[in-house]
């Protein structure tokens, strides 16, 4: 796994540097949000509920306030009076809303969804407020039941909100062109109804929040394992009327984010508010039977989708219907199904689109991003489409692919679509059918046929399938870096991007060493702290690179004017003349020129003395122009998204007795522009395959028909684990996009977006001889088999 | 100390244990997982809780040289035992151990949080198979979870690791 890098002369961009992150780590000295231990700290467990949907008639909680060790059990109408608003107003505008769904601190009245926390309880460990917790008594009228996102949409459903006036949560219509005319004028068309269904992100940490309360000033101090600090830091504000310099939230260590670490949540509230009213740090973690019923989860969504072609396969339009599952709660908005619609046809000419979205309120946990954040759906979709029209037109699956793609001549390529903020999509760099040619290169998919023959002739069942994906990446308008040199001759930089585990500080200390001299371990990364940088947004949409690594570039670069700018000042000597090496400014002598101390004294000064000097001192004059300090703050904002892409061939075996799916081999070649860390990104990538491999094949979050969750923990729900992935081979291409100076796109989450379509399209090849046609995710062998029994029964009535 | 010496419905209980090579001793209550005696009475808190019902392998630790489970093994049952946590396994403040080196040049590690439980897990299985293949490798880490890096880190950083650990022993002989 070698990748090239478009930095070829770069001193540390582009090149395996280790990763700053790691020293701590390795040696089990990160620190995450559990790891914070204060002195008479209180441990908060929730109490939830265990109905999907149920009104509240009674809470005591006389025993449990009771135990010793308990020191508060909090419920809404403890809390409320503290609050300035009891309900969580988070959802992203759009004009597609048909009902407002925004959760409440505490449920008090009516429960959702399984779960759905009622009250907190506060003691001296986390096993007394377990204890407690079993002790307090709610009484329950249960009510009707929304668990399925079709069903809900019916007329008469039980709705998922008592008295809501339907389970509709927002409409829309996503396209453009007269698609019923291309309908009607095509010659063929290819019909598929799709499910994928949902999953969690299962970060390795759960979250976690701790909150220490200063009384003298009224501050708040809030470490949250969350992506976006500053989001939850204004929700905090508004929810507990604070002012911003009141409360400061600053992520710890973060063990893996996924996206639902991006949301604001109620356990955030409460425990900040917790520690303000007792006067004590409280701090809640997350555990993992919690994850699986609180933490928000993705991916349920019914597609109902055509597609019409010419009879060469070209695509002459797209048409259907989504049904999308909102689960209980606006906990973001409607970004994943309109995510999910507008990554469907991107990777093609398409020249007539309409998808009619339908978003429906259940009674499960709260829908928002998990890695791929609807893409993954949407590729599905396209790529299912293709494949039947592939197999009816009796074209190759790859070729029919090739007739389709955006040309490398057409870019930059603006779709008629626009983001879910009014801005258009425009493919701004790549070469789709090239990066498509090398993946199926190297996965042998012209002889494949042959090698299938014969596997059949040997009773086993081979197949081999792909997808392509564009992947919008780099969401804007902007991300906060700051960078200061003091005078200890460290350099500062403070972002509001959080770090999760991707090596974010690498990534920045990387970018603004390549500036600065080169040296990183000169340089200290403080990201996801809303008291160090004044804004920011955060993790999400494969987007800290591109947004937070342009800004700290661009700070960068004035950091190194204004640095040679004094030291050419104090050297006597012309900017230009100067270059700063490691810690060092030195001037451009000829190598072959012997100079004493003297005057090498002269000829170069340390960063600290240079900042030093530009600190200032009172009654001197300041050097330079650039006023007092060295430091440089930028916010590059970039409105456009850069558009990553890929294509993703796997090849499966499939047992035909035990329905068993063993991928043999997974090729992913990808462009993600200047790639600044080759192992980063394949890191990345790698993560990706992994999860769309969990998607495709194993994690299932089962729910029964009243809504209760059926697989809470992790050896009923399955993580894909070691020996479950197959050979990967990843191949790079690297088409810079013009959209910012350092020609980079996103990688986040590409690797997951492809893999569910990829695998289908595998399986349907290696069971060709049965008319298998996959059109759900995730199959498990017993689906599998199911497919298979289908198929025979199909074969059998035909004869 | 046994149990039948334990004044009736006591719930705590004094242990002595050798953690990292130091002897440690405490009053524990007999419910305390060791885990958690471990992160909160020692402030080692290296050892990370994944699921807490013993399926993710985060909270993996050495316990006389075996890997096993922190969140399922009571602290008292270590009393009177020898445990390695991950701040443990470095040689020296300077000196990693072979396989934390490796797992940094690999990129076997992104957020970090299954870590402890990988290095333990691998460290048992490197002392019993001194030279394994890379499928080997996968069947021993695959009571472990990784979201992060799709494993592919890890094994390459067990196969480097289990190389210098051979050329060691190769040169101590």
């Amino acid at each position: 796994m070698t990748a090239v890098s478009g930095f070829h002369n770069a001193k540390v961009l582009g090149r395996d540097v280790p990763r700053v992150e790691d020293p701590a780590l390795i040696r089990g000295q990160g620190r995450f949000a559990d790891d914070i231990m204060l002195p008479g700290m209180l441990h908060a467990a929730f109490l939830r509920s265990p109905n999907a949907h149920a009104r509240i008639l009674s809470i005591d909680a006389t025993a449990a306030r009771a135990l010793p060790g308990v020191h508060a059990v909090l419920t809404m109408a403890d809390l409320a009076p503290h609050l300035a608003d009891t309900r969580l107003r988070v959802a992203m505008p759009s004009p597609s809303y048909r009902l407002d769904l925004h959760r409440p601190v505490l449920a008090d009245e009516e429960v959702v969804h399984v779960g759905e926390p009622i009250a907190v309880i506060l003691a001296d460990s986390r096993y007394i407020a377990e204890d407690a917790m079993a002790m307090i008594e709610v009484d329950y009228d249960p009510l009707p039941v929304a668990n399925d996102c079709v069903a809900a949409l019916e007329p008469g459903a039980p709705t998922a909100h008592d008295g809501a006036p339907s389970n509709l949560v927002a409409e829309m219509v996503m396209g453009y062109g007269d698609v019923d005319a291309a309908f009607e004028a095509a010659p063929h068309r290819f019909h598929e109804r799709l499910t994928v269904h949902r999953g969690g992100s299962h970060s390795m940490e759960c979250r976690g929040v701790v909150a220490v309360h200063d009384a003298v000033d009224d501050r708040l101090t809030v470490w949250c394992s969350t992506q976006m600090p500053h989001a939850a830091q204004r929700l905090l504000c508004d929810i507990m009327g604070l002012a911003e310099q009141q409360l400061r939230v600053a992520t710890p260590d973060v063990g893996g984010g996924f996206g639902p670490k991006l949301v604001f949540y109620p356990e955030e509230v409460v425990v900040a508010a917790a520690a303000r009213l007792l006067g004590r740090p409280v701090k809640w973690i997350e555990d993992r039977r919690e994850h699986f019923v609180a933490t928000t989860q993705e991916r349920d969504q019914i597609w109902d989708v055509e597609l019409a072609t010419d009879d060469e396969g070209r695509i002459l339009g797209v048409r259907g219907q989504l049904i999308h599952d909102h689960g209980a709660w606006t906990a973001r908005g409607v970004n994943v199904p309109q995510g999910a619609m507008s990554a469907m046809p991107l990777p093609y000419l398409v020249p007539a689109y309409r998808i009619d979205l339908k978003v429906a309120a259940t009674n499960k946990v709260p829908v928002t991003p998990v890695r791929g954040a609807g893409q993954p759906q949407g590729v599905f979709a396209m790529e299912r489409l293709l494949d039947a029209a592939a197999s009816g037109l009796g074209i190759d699956r790859a070729e029919i692919r090739r007739r389709n793609q955006v040309p490398p001549e057409r870019m930059p390529y603006e779709t008629p679509m626009v983001t879910r903020g009014g801005i258009a999509i425009t493919l701004d760099s790549g070469d789709y059918p090239k990066c498509m040619a090398m993946a199926l290169d190297a996965a042998g998919w012209e002889g494949f046929a042959a090698r299938q023959m014969e596997a059949r002739a040997s009773g086993r069942h081979i197949g081999i399938g792909l997808a392509n994906y564009v992947e919008g990446t780099g969401r804007g308008p902007y991300e906060h870096v700051s960078i200061r040199l003091e005078p200890s001759g460290r350099i500062f930089v403070r972002t509001g991007a959080a770090a999760m585990g991707q090596g974010t500080r690498t990534m920045l200390s990387q970018i603004v060493a390549e500036q600065l001299g080169g040296d990183m371990s000169n340089i200290e990364v403080i990201a996801g702290d809303t008291h160090a940088a004044p804004l920011g947004i955060g993790g999400s949409n494969s987007r800290q690179t591109v947004m937070a690594g342009n800004s700290a570039h661009a700070a960068a670069l004035k950091i190194r004017e204004r640095v040679l700018e004094v030291a050419a000042q104090i050297m006597q000597t012309a900017p230009a003349d100067l270059e700063i090496e490691g810690r060092m400014v030195r001037a451009q002598t000829p190598r072959n020129v012997q100079m004493s101390n003297v005057q090498m004294s002269n000829v170069q000064m340390s960063l600290g003395e240079i900042a030093r000097v530009a600190y200032g001192q009172a009654g001197f004059k300041l050097p330079g122009k650039g006023g007092p300090g060295i430091a440089a703050s930028e916010e590059v904002v970039i409105d456009a998204m850069t558009y990553s892409n890929g294509t993703a061939v796997a090849e499966v075996e499939v047992d035909v007795e035990t329905g068993e799916v063993a991928i043999r081999n997974l090729v992913f070649a990808h462009d993600c522009g200047h790639v600044l860390h080759p192992r980063i990104v394949e890191g990345q990538l790698m993560g990706g395959i992994a999860h769309g491999i969990g998607n495709a094949l194993y994690e299932f979050m089962g729910f029964d028909e009243n809504a209760q969750p059926l697989t809470t923990n992790l050896a009923e729900y399955l993580l894909v684990t070691a020996t479950e992935m197959p050979p990967v081979t990843l191949l790079h291409m690297e088409s810079p996009t013009p959209l910012n100076r350092l020609g980079i796109k996103g990688v986040g989450e590409s690797g997951v977006i492809p893999i569910g379509g990829a695998i289908a399209s595998a399986i349907d090849h290696a069971l060709e001889p049965f008319g298998v046609r996959v059109a759900k995710l995730p199959l498990s062998p017993v689906d599998v088999l199911a497919l298979i029994n289908e198929g025979r029964a199909r074969s059998e009535g035909k004869r | 100390m046994g149990v039948s010496d334990l004044p009736e419905g006591s719930t705590t209980r004094r242990i002595e244990v050798t953690v990292n090579g130091e002897v440690r001793s405490a009053e524990v209550p007999v419910r305390l997982m060791v885990g958690d005696f471990l992160r909160q009475n020692l402030k080692l808190t290296g050892t990370h809780f994944g699921c807490e019902h013993g399926v993710c392998g985060a909270c993996t630790i050495l316990f006389d040289g075996r890997a096993v489970r922190s969140c399922l093994m009571l602290a008292v049952q270590a009393d009177g035992h020898e445990i390695t946590t991950i701040e443990g396994l470095a040689l020296s403040t300077d000196t990693l151990h072979p396989l934390q080196e490796a797992f940094c040049r690999t990129h076997g590690l992104q957020c970090g949080f299954c870590t402890p439980g990988m290095l333990t897990t691998l460290i048992e299985f490197l002392e019993d198979c001194p030279d394994p293949t890379p499928e080997e490798i996968r069947v021993a880490i695959s009571g472990n979870i990784c979201r992060c890096t799709g494993y592919e880190g890890i094994v390459a950083a067990a196969l480097e690791a289990a190389e210098v650990l051979r050329a060691r022993r190769a040169g101590a002989a």
